[in-house]
């Protein structure tokens, strides 16, 4: 069966194409634009960072026979030949990667009190004064934007060196994700259950307790699981200023060209992290249900 | 309020059992929960060396420190600072650069729609964990150790670790994208060539562009800290003055990174409402 397609008289078909080309000419020379200025900004990063392809050539062939050396023993076997030489040290790593996961777990359980204390005066619908508000939110954004390893190079000099400082530092970056999310939340929630609450002569605390919390609770719940995942992969670096855990460890094989250590910890990290994911995953599902799940 | 009387309650209790009558079971599970909870948060008290003399002490010199820090003041080391915050904004946008160039066509490998068969997605996929699994910070100490201090190794370090992000992010986005576009390209006569330019493309780039805009933003944050491994930027200024107890300074840089960020957080979220619209970005 043929289809006739109907072609328009040249007159108008050429005032449409005109249009047309019009029109794209005009939605490519933005986007020329904003190529050209995107290039420039590359190019003047590339000569602020140091860059060169040359020096990217030559090193790239350093960093395939890195990762050669990393994954070869002493003897000159392949690291996976022999396990047991491999990773000979993993009494002493479980050990710091357990240490690894308390510091993240006390930080984030830290970080998750102050924040639920503080969220509901962040929250536009629940603070009880515009002013407290808006000096909780600044304080917020300060220990939000700081990041969480700058904390650690501090509290390392006043608390002295150890887990103490990590937990604190993780602490207080956690305060500041955790009480934003947490706020969102607050923000977003069914106002009549409140208005139910106050109008039975309820106290503030009150009708945050009764009519606000139930609400949020599983979803807070999420929120702080999330955190205390990233959490797990942020305490992983805190030895590395000197604040316990894994990273003290792992620094000190990179420093002193313990090159298969190296590898083995790595592993070992990303084994802990993907258990970490997978069980905080599973915990997360089982709260809040299979259809919620973000 | 008065109280029900006793004969409407016994029948309430009968009708629902599900809430009067709970098994032990479902009872005892939030109670033993928190009680675990709280006991791990007490051992880790404990085993992690906390201390109320600690405390007091560490809070003291903090606040000491706090005192110190005010009023910020960069001393003759402006122009030092102005450079190490500008080579840390250029190794945010060359890393994130570098990642994504890098990471979209091996991304395509692990989009369900290109390659349906699980058995080259799921090694791509865990490639992808295995990379995201590991602190950018690490990164950083890896590549030093292969190109040396500098800031070209955090450049490096950010565009592996986000390598790994953007493979995952990516490939969600080319298997969100809509079938029927693509197939009516191929209604029309295009051939496979077109189908992805015409049918795939104009899908994914808003989305992926609108990542990439984030996650610049995201690493102008890991970028400051990738400094303190010796990997370039304001963090290596700001390890430094730390280390030498240089007050003053530190505070000073500490503003700068807070200035710096905010500007750029405002500067990229009004190119990503330009691109992709006012809607929100995964």
């Amino acid at each position: 069966m043929a289809v006739a397609v109907p072609i328009l008289p040249s007159q108008q078909l050429a005032a449409l194409n005109d249009a047309y080309r019009k029109a794209v000419a005009k939605k490519r020379l933005r986007l020329t634009l904003g190529m050209a200025v995107f290039f420039a900004a590359l190019v003047a990063a590339s000569i602020g960072a140091e860059v060169n392809l040359r020096t990217l050539f030559t090193y790239f062939g350093h960093f395939v026979s890195y990762f050669d050396r990393i994954l070869t023993l002493e003897d000159g076997t392949r690291v996976w030949t022999n396990v047991g030489e491999w990773l000979w040290g993993w009494r002493k790593w479980s050990l710091l990667l357990g240490e690894t996961i308390l510091i993240s777990y006390v930080g984030t359980l830290f970080g998750a009190l102050l924040a639920f204390a503080l969220n509901f005066l962040a929250a536009e619908n629940t603070s009880p004064a515009p002013w407290l508000r808006f000096v909780i939110k600044r304080l917020l954004e300060f220990c939000r934007t700081v990041p969480g390893i700058v904390f650690a190079l501090i509290f390392v000099i006043a608390f002295g060196l150890g887990p103490m400082a990590g937990v604190l530092a993780i602490a207080l970056h956690s305060i500041g994700a955790l009480a934003k999310q947490y706020a969102e939340m607050v923000e977003n929630i069914d106002m009549k259950p409140v208005e139910g609450v106050r109008s039975t002569g309820a106290s503030w605390l009150s009708c945050m307790r009764f009519a606000v919390l139930p609400q949020v609770a599983a979803g807070f719940a999420s929120y702080t699981l999330l955190r205390f995942e990233i959490n797990v992969r942020e305490a992983s670096v805190m030895g590395f200023v000197g604040a316990g855990g894994i990273g003290t460890e792992l620094v000190m094989a990179v420093r002193k060209f313990y090159y298969s250590d190296v590898s083995a910890i790595l592993l070992m990290i990303v084994l802990t992290v993907f258990a970490i994911d997978i069980g905080t995953g599973w915990v997360r599902e089982r709260l809040l249900g299979k259809d919620r799940r973000a | 309020m008065s109280k029900l009387p006793a004969a409407q309650t016994t029948e309430l209790r009968a009708r629902y059992p599900q809430v009067f009558d709970r098994p032990v079971s479902a009872r005892l599970a939030t109670p033993v929960m928190l009680l675990a909870a709280i006991a791990i948060f007490v051992f880790g008290l404990v085993h992690l060396g906390f201390s109320p003399a600690r405390m007091l002490g560490g809070m003291h010199q903090l606040g000491w420190i706090s005192m110190m820090m005010l009023p910020p003041d960069p001393g003759s080391s402006l122009p030092l600072y102005l450079k190490a915050l500008g080579e840390t904004l250029s190794i945010a946008l060359l890393g994130t650069t570098l990642a994504a160039v890098l990471s979209l066509p091996v991304s395509l490998l692990a989009a369900k729609n290109i390659v349906p068969s699980n058995i080259f997605r799921f090694p791509v996929r865990r490639f992808f964990d295995a990379i995201r699994g590991v602190d950018t910070l690490i990164w950083a100490l890896v590549w030093i150790n292969v190109v040396g201090l500098g800031p070209f190794a955090g450049v490096l370090a950010i565009a592996t670790s986000d390598f790994g992000a953007f493979g995952k992010l990516f490939s969600e986005a080319i298997e969100g994208a809509d079938r029927k576009q693509v197939e009516g390209i191929r209604a029309s006569g295009g051939n496979a060539l077109h189908e992805i330019r015409f049918g795939l493309l104009p899908q994914v780039l808003p989305v992926i562009a609108g990542q990439v805009l984030y996650f610049i933003e995201s690493n102008t944050r890991s970028a400051t800290i990738i400094g303190i491994v010796g990997a370039g930027g304001i963090g290596l200024q700001l390890a430094e003055q730390i280390r030498v107890l240089e007050w003053q300074k530190v505070s000073f840089l500490i503003l700068m990174i807070l200035v710096a960020v905010a500007a750029i957080d405002w500067i990229s979220s009004k190119l990503r409402f330009a691109i992709i619209g006012r809607r929100a970005v995964a």
